[in-house]
């Protein structure tokens, strides 16, 4: 199954690819926060994610792959 | 199987962008396009003056770095010596806008085959915030901290005056305000880059893009900002094609 | 091999091709234009690139990046000109780039005027561009030397990886002498440049040029490793020219165009019974401290006089040189007028 993986580690906490989600799946940590100091983005619910990367076309710091 | 992977074209050195700077995804597009044409061995890009003056840290081919404004100039030199190289700029809208816009005029003038990368964000975000030539009307900047007026003079329109140069092969605007937008971003970068890998003359991008930190607004708002406001006066589309007046002749 | 009658400013272009020079950028200016126009003609006929830049700006910049790339290229200009090439001359520099400039000194300051002048000598050698670095810097009297350190030039710029300038005046530039022109390079004879950009094949490290060292420690770093390769060339590279000075009493100081007028006033004294000599610099960095050094220390020698179409430029350098052990007089001329072998024999023989 196609599935986005974010790296918790190099996101900037932007939240670019919350609004580019179409699942509406990706959301801002509120409690974790990674070494850099941001809030990195988390993929909600794997189950419901469809593999079609627009969160990884949108993402600045190319935090996300999809395989 | 790989839907979505980071291209052996960029380094990996994580880039010093600010959070959502859209510098990162056009870096990115830039990188895959090249190699998707699978030209990467023979790709040599110019780095800037501005945010991106570390450029050659990212783009994983061999690299200049030029003075503030020169990178047109010193392309055209890279390119005389290695004509069968990919040679692009990668410049900012002070870099390519302000201090150089005689060599990025002159550069479309003689028909250099290269091809320009043009980030249009509105203001001036290595030295803190100031004023652009394509900062917008109302729009703050440290240096017309009420917003620009008419004392400021007008925001140049890079794309529209190439068009009028006979020496311009391409000059497209295109935006990374949303997916959709950054997708079709991709494809003009793309041809602007075949362009040149046909020898067929000088080609330049606009993007669009954001500056988060020194608007003053989050990452998300500033891609609205884009879409409501820049775009009014930026607007997009092909304002150059000569493959067109070619089909059309 | 044939003499021909050849104008200064074309012997420097021609000398240029002979090197290998397949690359020139420039600007009109008077009184160097017949450079570029030279060039224009001249390169297509072997396969070279010539560009009327836009600017001297934009013609320095070009250089830049055909030299980053491997190329032999080159640029001329003249004083003003010379100006706005300093920040591309830094950064070249400041990349361990070679590249030769060519300046045909004009009068200053400003647009000032178009006749010969030496007003940018310390443009040349102290600097003229921002920071830390030097320019090999050469400063032929003839067409002849012209022509032979233009040709010479390239490969001194390769050795060291170093912007290399010929500093002319307007005279030299515009007169006609009898010359023998070098021969022209075999290019594949030339060695190759492995730090140049050339498309990374993902052989040996990827390549980048480029001047910004951000970091204080790498930045002075690469500062002192530049000035161990100006140490290098001051160890091999000086050149100077001693005439009569075995004997002499009063030693003229003087470069360019203007040591040859001295020369002539030199004799017109020697017939007036005083014992004048002439220290030529040719290499004005690096600068023969050495010689006026040993000259100074002789009993026999009683002053020195710098003679230069400025106010007063190289004279500094002499005075460094000789470290207060003589006293050092001035000649010169500016504003476009240049002196001749009369006047530099009065003022001497009037005991200035």
């Amino acid at each position: 199954m196609t599935k986005a993986k974010i790296d918790g580690e190099a996101c900037k906490g932007c939240g670019l690819c919350v609004g580019a989600c179409p699942k509406k799946i990706i959301s801002l940590s509120k409690s974790k926060i990674n070494r850099q100091g941001y809030f990195p983005a988390e993929i909600t619910d794997i189950e419901a994610c469809i593999g079609c990367a627009l969160c990884a076309v949108m993402c600045p710091d190319v935090c996300i792959e999809v395989e | 199987m790989a839907v979505f992977h980071k291209t052996k074209d960029l380094t990996s050195k994580p880039f010093h962008y600010c959070p959502g700077c859209t510098h990162g995804i056009v870096h990115r597009l830039v990188a895959e396009a090249i190699e998707e044409f699978g030209v990467s061995e023979k790709t040599i890009g110019i780095a800037p003056v501005g945010c991106s003056v570390f450029a050659y840290d990212y783009f994983n081919f061999d690299m200049a770095e030029a003075a503030h404004g020169r990178a047109p100039a010193m392309a055209t030199g890279i390119k005389r010596v290695h004509p069968d190289c990919l040679v692009f700029c990668y410049q900012g809208d002070g870099d390519l806008a302000s201090i150089g816009t005689a060599e990025t005029v002159h550069a479309a003038c003689r028909g250099e085959n290269i091809t320009i990368i043009f980030i249009n964000n509105g203001i001036y975000g290595m030295t803190g915030g100031q004023m652009a030539p394509t900062t917008i009307m109302g729009q703050k900047a440290t240096t017309c901290p009420n917003g620009r007026s008419g004392i400021n003079g007008y925001p140049i329109k890079i794309c529209e005056m190439l068009a009028t140069q006979e020496g311009t092969y391409y000059a497209e605007r295109v935006s990374t305000h949303n997916v959709k937008q950054v997708l079709n971003a991709k494809r003009a970068i793309k041809k602007a880059l075949k362009n040149q890998i046909d020898k067929k003359g000088f080609s330049i991008v606009e993007v669009l893009t954001n500056c988060p930190t020194n608007w003053h607004m989050s990452p998300q708002d500033s891609l609205k900002y884009i879409e409501e406001k820049v775009i009014l006066y930026y607007p997009l589309g092909i304002f150059k094609d000569k493959d067109a007046e070619v089909k059309n002749a | 091999m044939a003499r021909q009658l050849i104008k200064g400013n074309e012997a420097i272009a021609e000398a240029a091709v002979r090197s290998g020079c397949r690359y020139y950028f420039g600007y009109p200016i008077t009184p160097q234009s017949e450079i570029p126009e030279y060039m224009s003609a001249r390169l297509s006929e072997v396969g070279g690139t010539f560009i009327q830049a836009e600017s001297e700006i934009s013609a320095i910049n070009m250089v830049y990046g055909a030299a980053a790339a491997g190329g032999r290229a080159m640029t001329s200009s003249s004083s003003p000109g010379i100006s706005l090439k300093q920040e591309g001359i830094s950064y070249i520099a400041a990349s361990d780039v070679p590249c030769v400039i060519v300046n045909v000194m004009r009068a200053g300051p400003g647009l000032g005027g178009i006749q010969p002048s030496q007003g940018d000598y310390f443009q040349a050698v102290k600097g003229g561009g921002h920071g830390d670095y030097k320019l090999i810097v050469y400063a032929p009297s003839s067409v002849q030397e012209a022509a032979d350190y233009t040709y010479k030039a390239f490969d001194v710029a390769d050795k060291y990886r170093i912007p290399v300038m010929i500093l002319c005046d307007g005279l030299l530039g515009q007169m006609m002498e009898g010359v023998e022109l070098p021969p022209m390079r075999d290019l594949s004879a030339l060695p190759k440049k492995d730090w140049a950009l050339r498309g990374w094949d993902r052989n040996g490290p990827r390549r980048i040029i480029n001047s910004l060292r951000i970091q204080p420690d790498e930045l002075e770093r690469y500062i002192d490793g530049l000035y161990k390769k100006y140490d290098a060339i001051r160890q091999n590279e000086i050149e100077v020219e001693e005439y009569l000075c075995d004997d002499a009493e009063i030693i003229l100081a003087a470069y360019g165009i203007v040591a040859r007028i001295c020369k002539g006033a030199i004799l017109k004294l020697r017939k007036m019974g005083i014992k004048a000599g002439l220290i030529r610099p040719i290499t004005l960095f690096p600068f023969p401290e050495d010689t006026f050094a040993m000259h100074a220390e002789k009993g026999s020698v009683k002053k020195f006089v710098s003679v230069e179409l400025s106010k007063g430029q190289m004279i500094e350098d002499v005075r460094l040189a000789i470290g207060g052990k003589k006293p050092v007089a001035f000649y010169g001329r500016t504003g476009g007028n240049v002196m001749n072998e009369d006047d530099v024999a009065s003022f001497i023989a009037g005991g200035k």
